[in-house]
Parts: structure tokens; C-alpha cells; sequence
């Protein structure tokens, strides 16, 4: 063939392709933006895990549609997620947004996703702005917001009879929010309350204000490799002998567990799942996560499951025609899916509105260093910012 | 209860102080005897640490990690400064900074491709994993104490080095004076080399003491890096002493600031202001106490430089 009979032939292609009209979508496309790389990397990877799992189990489709999964890194900074989004957006061309574990991350991402007219379902970050007055038709949490989890602790702590505790959290919106949380629900003396930039990770000088803070008790918002050095770093000052550390899902769930191992045992700390809750979707979850992973899932992983099943739903409920935006603001909203969590639904805000539980790190029956669920903390509980939410009712 | 946090913060700066000057003194010297501007130095500590990490996972023993690790990397390092950097000391510093820029950039991605994205895990040894008490009432995590040790130890070794020996009369030499010394003779190239091993070998030192309190990760070089040039530019370009008391410096006013500020803050602004703006201010103490010491020392405390 010869070089202008090809350009030709080309050409015809790509005027064929222009040619075709605009049909229904004949596949889902989401842009799973998350962080792989670095301290905060093993809550991204369970996400992402969690999601693939779910398109998994729906045989590689989601809503009857082929799924393709676009997996990319945001580094934890961003900079870096601003410029991955825009190439999800606008060459991609993705139809959802998913998997931001950080919510610095998220608030930067959130303008250039909600004006390309992006559903994004998050799968972890829920910071108070998107719950309250910058509430967006196009932003579901699939995950809590910032806050709850935090006044689930808060709540338990105060009603544990401590008197005095000391906080610490990353300086960061979701750090913010946390100790906001913790506070409202706890009404004893704060002997400290320290901010640490997000990506340190020595905890020296923040242990020995601790310690000369008098403190009975220490409330830790860390997550990640955060968590699993401060904690470590805790046990070796023997401070552990001292006070009793409590800490939200984030900083005591089974990939914190994985690295830290037995000094784990006996904290307790708050989260929206467990993988001991007992329903069929759950079940099969945590039974199918350890096969594929060969590790237990931790509330990440869940909630990237959760993500990946409510877009499964949604697309199901509008027959696939998901540039009908209108109707797929609808269907989100309606939640249709079975969530791991037992019931799911949502906030006028798109942020959930379910139970809160406490768990506490034990060896269980296999001699495993695991979490147990040992009792419910909020029933149908919401948050905070939703009375500042005016959502519009047309989808923009 | 404030004098125990006082010394305690004390020793957390002194820890932190003597392993940023085990970069900081390989990084001087090179910069002060050559003229070279090396911002592949953090690589050295990141492939260091990874090294170390690496060995201690397969042998199951933390010090034959350390002690392969760090001969391994000091052979990396050799290899570099041959094959690479030793074209560059001719060139002017702008392409010494573009050509150690990419030497970084490179040595990321190779240890992405051969460790993968995530941190690797390391563990302390055992026997030193947990407090020691130095005072009734007062513990101390023994690691860090460890740290501490090896810490003075490598500072008072480098110092009879520097001070005592044939070699380190050299290297004064060729730091004050880099023509004068070689025209009395001095063999600056295999100096240099030498030199090179023994900061590459301190730089996995470095590495492999803090991974397990830390985080063994990709670029984990820069972020310290940057705290090494401040040590050196306080501490003078090209002095020993210089980086050991620019180190101490910023490694306790890092430590100080952290506790301080905020309260300083809360105190006289509130707990709002403290809260936002208190750690804030508290990373940012070390760049002012550079600029300080600048703006009346502008060659460092102890600058070597005729």
C-alpha cells in the first residue's frame, strides 16, 4: 500500500467515525483518582481495590455497561491531582469521578470537576465545605463526612469518663474538621490541641508535649503511614502505659493494624463499617476482598466498593443513559444499591446519613490482631453542615 | 513537668540535629573543597535507606542490614562520582545544579521501578524498641537515644579526621584554598573520590537510622535535602564544625519551634490564631533563623573560605 493510498484511507476513517451519531453511551468511563504513591498510598490502593472488586462481582460492567476504569495517582499533592484530573476530564473524558483520599486534594479538584459537569462519588474525602454552603449537585459521598466519625469518638470518650485528653491531627482541612468533630460531641478538659503539617512523619517533639500535657487520654487523627509511625513512636516513648489512645477508623483499621501488629490491641476507635457487620453484601465482600487480596479490608476499601455499587445502581435505574444528567442526579440520590454497610441512604446535601459503631482492636478466634465491632455509637446519624446546604434543584 | 519537657525536647532536637548533619557534612564538603553544588546528596540517603531496608527484610537482622547497606551505597556513590559528577566540577554551577537536578529526578524513578510506589516498611530492632528511663519519672524512647549515640560518634570520628590526620589536613587545604593545595601537591581528585565514599556512606547512615522512625519512601531525599543546604549555609560552606553546630541549630529550633509557637500563639492571639497560624509560623523558624544569621554572618558561623 502506498503512503498516500494509507493517509487516504485514513482520512475516510476518521470522517466515518466523525459521521456517526451521537447514541446512547455504550460504556461507563470513571476516573479513579487516587493516592498510590507515598505515605498516604495504602488508603488509595484499598479504594481502588475496593472499586475494581465491585465492578468484579458486576462482571466487569457497571449499570449493564461495559465499565472502563481509568486508575490514576494523585501523589497526595494537589498540584499533581489538579493536572491528572484535567486529563481525566477533558481527554478522557470520563463520566465519574471517584477515589480522592484527601481532602485538600478534593477542594482542589472539586471546581474544574463540578464546571466540566462531572459526577464525582467519593469514596473517602468529605470535607465540611462541600457539606455546608458549597454543596454541589455533582458531589456524592459514598464515604461520612470529615466530621462524623470524630464525633463518634468524641461522644464515646466523654462517655467514658475522661476528664482530660490531648488532640492531635494534620494541619489540613479534614485535620480541621476532625477535631471540630471530636469536640462537639466531647465536654471534658483539652490539655492540648497541636496541628502537624501532613507530611510529617516524627512525632518526637509532639510526644513529649503529650506526655507534658497531663493528659489521661489521647486522641489521634492520622491517617495512614501518619498513624502507623505516630503509633509505634507512641509505644516506644512508653507512653502507651500511661494514657489510653483513642483513634477514629482511619488510624486503627486493619492496614495500620498490618504494620503496627500487637501494641494495636485494645484501642478503641469509630467507624461507619466493620468487616465483622453482619450482612449478605458485606459477607461477600469481605469474604471476596481476602481471596482476590489475601488481606482483610480496611473502611477504604469498603467505601470504594460502596462507590463502584452506587454508580452500578444509578446507571441501572437510568437504562444506561448517563448523559441525561438530570435523571442521573436523581438516581444517585436515590442510592439504589445494596451497601456493605447495611442501609445507605442520603442527606439532602449528598452526604450519607447512617450508623456510627465502636470498635476495638482484639485478637480474634484465629489469634489474628483484628478490629471487632463492640457497639453502635449514632443511629441515622447526619452531619453538621447540611442545614447550611442550599442545593439547587435544577442540575446545572 | 516543664523541665522534663524541656530536656525531652531537647534530646528530640539533638537527635534530629546530628542526622541532618550526617547529610549536611558529606554535603559541605563536596561543596566546599569542589565548588559543587550536589543536590543528588538526598538520593544517596533515599537509596541508603532502601538499601538498608532491603537487606534487613532479607537477613532478618537490622545491623547487617546497616552495615551492607552502607558499603553497598558507598560503592553507588564512588561509581557516581566517576562516571558522572566528576565531569561536572569544570562547569559552572548552573549546569552542576541542571545535571544533579536530573541525577535526583532519575533516581526516584529508579527506585519506583525497583521498590514500587509504596513506603517500605523497616523495623527498629527489637531490643530498642521500647523507653529507657534516664530519670525517675523521665523515659525516653531508646531508639532515638540510639540515634543520638551513633549520631556523636560518627561527629567526633569525622572531627579526628578532619583535625588530626594527614588526609584531613588536605581536605582544610582544599577547602580554604583548592589551587594553593594542589599546587603543593595534593591529589585532589582521589581526595575527592575518597570524600565522596565517606559522605555517601555517611548519608546511608542517616537514611538507615531514621527509616524506621520515618518512613522509607520515594523522595523521601529532597524534603531533608533542603534542610542540609540551610545546615551548611548557616554553619559556613566547606566546615565541619560548621555543619555540626548549623545541624545542632536547626535540629533544636526545629524541635523548640514545634512547641513553642503555638503556645506562644494561644497565649497571645488565642486558640484560633494558634491553631491556624501556630504551626505555620513553626516550619517556617528554621528559614528565619538562616535568614538571621545571614543578615549579620553573611558567610555562615564558620566560614572556611580564606
Amino acid at each position: 500500500m502506498s503512503k498516500h493510498s494509507s493517509l487516504r484511507l485514513a482520512a475516510l476513517a476518521a470522517a466515518a467515525v466523525l459521521a456517526l451519531p451521537a447514541t446512547a453511551a455504550d460504556r461507563v468511563k470513571v476516573g479513579l483518582m487516587s493516592t498510590l504513591s507515598g505515605a498516604g498510598s495504602g488508603l488509595g490502593i484499598d479504594i481502588r481495590d475496593g472499586f475494581q472488586l465491585a465492578v468484579k462481582h458486576a462482571g466487569g460492567k457497571l449499570g449493564g455497561l461495559p465499565a472502563e476504569v481509568i486508575v490514576a495517582d494523585d501523589q497526595m499533592s494537589p498540584d499533581a491531582a489538579k493536572q491528572t484530573a484535567d486529563r481525566l476530564l477533558k481527554r478522557d473524558k470520563v463520566d465519574f469521578m471517584t477515589g480522592i483520599v484527601f481532602s485538600n486534594i478534593m477542594l482542589a479538584v472539586a471546581p474544574p470537576v463540578f464546571q466540566s459537569r462531572t459526577f464525582y462519588i467519593s469514596a473517602n474525602a468529605g470535607p465540611s465545605q462541600l457539606a455546608g454552603a458549597q454543596c454541589n449537585p455533582y458531589f456524592f459521598s459514598a464515604s461520612y463526612q470529615n466530621d462524623n466519625m470524630h464525633e463518634a469518638v468524641g461522644k464515646t470518650v466523654q462517655a467514658r469518663g475522661v476528664k482530660k485528653i490531648a488532640l492531635l491531627a494534620p494541619n489540613y482541612p479534614a485535620g480541621k474538621d476532625a477535631l471540630a468533630g471530636f469536640k462537639r460531641f466531647y465536654k471534658g478538659e483539652i490539655a492540648l490541641e497541636t496541628y502537624t503539617p501532613l507530611n510529617q512523619l516524627d512525632y518526637g517533639a509532639e510526644l513529649s508535649q503529650i506526655r507534658a500535657s497531663g493528659a489521661d487520654a489521647v486522641y489521634i487523627f492520622l491517617p495512614g503511614g501518619l498513624g502507623i509511625n505516630f503509633i509505634k513512636q507512641f509505644t516506644s516513648t512508653g507512653l502507651n502505659k500511661e494514657m489510653k489512645l483513642f483513634a477514629p477508623g482511619f488510624s486503627a483499621d486493619e492496614d495500620v493494624i498490618r504494620a503496627v501488629g500487637e501494641p494495636m490491641l485494645g484501642i478503641f476507635n469509630s467507624s461507619q463499617w466493620a468487616h465483622d457487620m453482619d450482612n449478605a453484601a458485606n459477607k461477600r465482600f469481605v469474604a471476596d476482598f481476602q481471596k482476590e487480596y489475601g488481606r482483610l479490608p480496611t473502611l477504604y476499601a469498603a467505601q470504594g466498593y460502596d462507590a463502584a455499587r452506587l454508580i452500578d445502581g444509578a446507571v441501572k435505574t437510568v437504562g444506561g443513559k448517563i448523559e441525561d444528567k438530570a435523571a442521573v442526579r436523581k438516581a444517585l440520590e436515590a442510592a439504589k444499591f445494596e451497601s456493605v454497610r447495611g442501609e445507605f441512604k442520603f442527606n439532602t446535601n449528598h452526604f450519607p446519613v447512617q450508623d456510627y459503631y465502636l470498635r476495638e482492636v482484639v485478637k480474634d478466634a484465629q489469634g489474628r490482631v483484628t478490629n471487632k465491632t463492640v457497639g453502635k455509637v449514632f443511629d441515622n446519624h447526619a452531619d453538621a453542615y447540611a442545614g447550611d446546604c442550599k442545593m439547587p434543584a435544577e442540575t446545572p | 513537668m516543664t523541665g522534663i519537657l524541656l530536656l525531652e525536647q531537647a534530646l528530640n532536637g539533638l537527635q534530629f540535629g546530628l542526622m541532618l548533619f550526617l547529610l549536611a557534612a558529606g554535603l559541605t564538603l563536596v561543596f566546599g573543597i569542589m565548588d559543587m553544588i550536589n543536590l543528588a546528596h538526598g538520593s544517596l540517603y533515599m537509596v541508603g535507606a532502601y538499601l538498608i531496608a532491603t537487606i534487613a527484610a532479607a537477613s532478618g537482622s537490622f545491623w547487617i542490614g546497616l552495615a551492607g547497606g552502607v558499603a553497598a551505597t558507598a560503592v553507588i556513590g564512588v561509581l557516581l562520582e566517576l562516571t558522572v559528577l566528576r565531569r561536572l566540577y569544570e562547569r559552572d554551577h548552573l549546569s552542576q545544579v541542571l545535571g544533579t537536578f536530573a541525577i535526583l529526578l532519575m533516581a526516584n524513578e529508579a527506585v519506583r521501578m525497583v521498590w514500587g510506589s509504596q513506603p517500605v516498611p523497616m523495623a527498629m530492632p527489637a531490643a530498642l524498641s521500647g523507653p529507657v528511663a534516664l530519670l525517675p519519672g523521665f523515659s525516653y524512647p531508646a531508639y532515638r537515644l540510639f540515634i543520638i549515640g551513633v549520631g556523636l560518634a560518627v561527629a567526633l570520628l569525622l572531627y579526628l579526621l578532619v583535625t588530626h590526620t594527614r588526609v584531613g589536613m588536605q581536605v582544610r587545604a582544599g577547602a580554604s584554598n583548592r589551587e594553593m593545595a594542589q599546587a603543593m601537591g595534593t591529589n585532589v581528585r582521589l581526595l575527592f573520590t575518597s570524600l565522596f565514599a565517606v559522605g555517601t556512606a555517611l548519608c546511608a547512615v542517616a537514611g538507615g537510622m531514621l527509616g524506621p522512625l520515618l518512613a522509607v519512601q520515594v523522595g523521601m531525599g529532597e524534603s531533608i535535602l533542603i534542610l542540609a543546604f540551610v545546615v551548611i549555609v548557616i554553619g559556613g560552606i566547606g566546615s565541619i564544625r560548621g555543619a555540626l553546630l548549623g545541624a545542632l541549630l536547626v535540629g533544636l529550633v526545629d524541635t523548640a519551634g514545634r512547641t513553642l509557637v503555638p503556645v506562644l500563639f494561644g497565649q497571645l492571639l488565642g486558640p484560633a490564631a494558634a491553631a491556624t497560624a501556630g504551626p505555620a509560623v513553626a516550619s517556617i523558624l528554621i528559614y528565619v533563623l538562616m535568614a538571621g544569621v545571614l543578615f549579620w554572618k553573611p558567610r555562615g558561623l564558620f566560614p572556611s573560605h580564606g
